[in-house]
């Protein structure tokens, strides 16, 4: 399974470091990252994940994830990509 | 496979978190005509072991779809075969019995609500069709999650005048026996001409008997997507309206139809349909009324609402139509006065009557729907105001309904309040001359010519 990972908020020191730690804390594969700061101030940050050599519950990372997220202003979205391909292509 | 573009990413993201976009129902449908039986206490045991058994991972596999798509889906229910079905040998007391396993067999799995506990009488009762009406008052008082359905007309069979003068008595019970609650037993009745037999939203969900052993069917939402979509084109004209409506239709019921596949493949049950649906909830920025006040009315209400609504509704369908294999239910806008913050307004404002909400009901998917009228509302008037929307739908090949609350010692302009998903009522005046002569006369309006098509 591959999955999206978006983080988004105020730029700041070492969002990709914690991000990134949290995911392959799970042995989570990462196949694509990108950075962008939009609006001067907003960190919107897209990675590609593949789940598929993942160790423990994708639950227990969103957790994470979203405790992270929670404690630095962040929202940070885990979600198939299914539904972006669903959504957005014919 | 080409890169999914990351302003297509942040678009998903965005309807979600600022437009509301959800899931609003997933809603498994379990045949009962495997329960029947004439004595009451194996039949409530076979009905409850049924339900426990075919939806004991609804709800996780709900939770599980949720998670992992990052898209919320607000409910998780049930619908059931038609209880009338079922209840040919039992009395009023004992249908009662079969709605308290309902309840405890909703309350097991843990959905938030169970619809079936209806009857179908367009053309006529059958025994069970009695004890199952005479007994709903009571059902509702004593249950909780469950809901009710009454159909008492279709454009093949006509309307059953006798049936439409008992649901307007039985309404009146209802709202007598739960008047602590404002009449709340009420909110979880339905009077329809023309019923799905698919639909997943509740009230009106039951299984029909036309369907499967089991069947997953999801209602999707979006009123807020829409409304922030219509912003962007402000000015423009009505063509550019429709298509910027069906293209955010389109997105909507993508997800809707990937969420029910998966749904569907996880409980290994048949998929059965996505109901595309505009369903608002009480959430500022989730109505249906501010859509139609984008398109440029000062109010929802006021002249050119029927018209705004009329192609609402139609853009949904023509938008949603090509997103989902099968598309069923009730599939279009639903205009619930006290579900929607923009039609309370409007209600509150006094631009928004009942009369022209009735007219709306001729151009969108349900009917009148919460609505609540005075406490001293006669029976007779609500079993008119029944009669006029299953006209409507009878005459329009469409589905119509009505779920009107008679609040118990409200006066027009108090509010009425219901908690949760079904908000907050303004109560509405009623038309003061009588039509108890009308509904009196009883039989049945027969089929109109139109419905004759062989």
């Amino acid at each position: 399974m591959r999955a999206i990972i978006t983080v988004l908020g105020k730029d700041n020191k070492g969002i990709i470091y914690n991000v990134t730690k949290i995911v392959s804390a799970y042995s989570i594969n990462i196949l694509d990252i990108s950075q962008t700061i939009m609006n001067n101030d907003i960190f919107a940050m897209i990675m590609l994940v593949d789940t598929s050599t993942m160790q423990g519950e994708l639950r227990d990372m969103v957790d994470e994830l979203n405790a992270y997220g929670e404690s630095g202003g962040y929202s940070i979205h885990v979600q198939r990509e299914d539904i972006f391909n669903a959504m957005h292509r014919i | 496979m080409r890169k999914i573009v990351h302003s297509d990413i942040l678009e998903t993201i965005q309807m979600v978190d600022d437009h509301h976009l959800d899931i609003r129902t997933i809603t498994m449908g379990i045949t009962l005509l495997d329960c029947v039986g004439d004595d009451i206490d194996t039949v409530c045991r076979k009905v409850y072991d049924k339900i426990t058994t075919k939806a004991q991972n609804l709800v996780r596999c709900g939770e599980d779809i949720e998670m992992e798509f990052g898209i919320p889906i607000v409910n998780k229910r049930i619908s059931v075969t038609p209880v009338s079905l079922l209840a040919n040998p039992f009395s009023p007391e004992e249908c009662v019995k079969l709605a308290i396993t309902l309840d405890k067999a909703a309350k097991e799995t843990g959905v938030n609500f169970l619809g079936g506990y209806s009857a179908l009488v367009h053309k006529g009762y059958t025994k069970g069709d009695r004890a199952l009406i005479a007994s709903i008052p009571e059902a509702l008082a004593v249950t909780e999650r469950v809901c009710s359905s009454v159909n008492i007309g279709t454009t093949k069979a006509g309307i059953n005048m006798d049936a439409v003068k008992q649901m307007g008595e039985i309404i009146k019970h209802i709202a007598e026996r739960t008047k602590e609650s404002a009449g709340f037993g009420c909110a979880k009745l339905v009077v329809f001409c023309n019923a799905p037999e698919d639909n997943p939203f509740m009230a009106g969900a039951f299984h029909g008997v036309g369907e499967p052993e089991t069947v997953i069917n999801v209602g999707v939402s979006g009123p807020g997507v829409v409304k922030y979509a219509l912003e962007k084109v402000k000015g423009q004209d009505f063509g550019v309206v429709a298509e910027t409506i069906k293209k955010t239709a389109f997105k909507v019921t993508r997800m809707g139809q990937l969420v029910a596949q998966e749904a569907s493949r996880r409980l290994n049950t048949q998929f059965g349909i996505v109901d595309l649906s505009l369903a608002p909830t009480p959430a500022v920025g989730d109505s249906v009324a501010t859509i139609l006040e984008e398109m440029g009315l000062e109010c929802c209400g006021t002249h050119g609402t029927t018209a705004a609504l009329a192609l609402l509704n139609d853009a949904v369908k023509k938008g949603g139509v090509m997103a989902s294999s099968y598309v069923g239910g009730l599939s279009g806008a639903f205009i619930p006065v006290s579900e929607d913050a923009g039609m309370i307004a409007a209600v509150q404002k006094g631009v928004l009557t009942l009369d022209k909400l009735e007219a709306m009901t001729c151009v969108c998917s349900v009917g009148l729907d919460m609505i609540v009228v005075p406490g001293d509302t006669p029976a007779a008037t609500i079993s008119a105001i029944i009669a006029d929307e299953a006209a409507i739908g009878m005459i329009n090949q469409k589905t119509t309904a009505v779920r009107i609350i008679p609040a118990p010692g409200k006066q027009v302009g108090d509010m009425v309040e219901f908690g949760g998903l079904l908000g907050s009522g303004p109560v509405q005046p009623v038309h003061p001359q009588s039509s108890a002569d009308f509904v009196a006369r009883g039989g049945r309006i027969p089929a109109p010519i139109h419905s004759l098509r062989n």
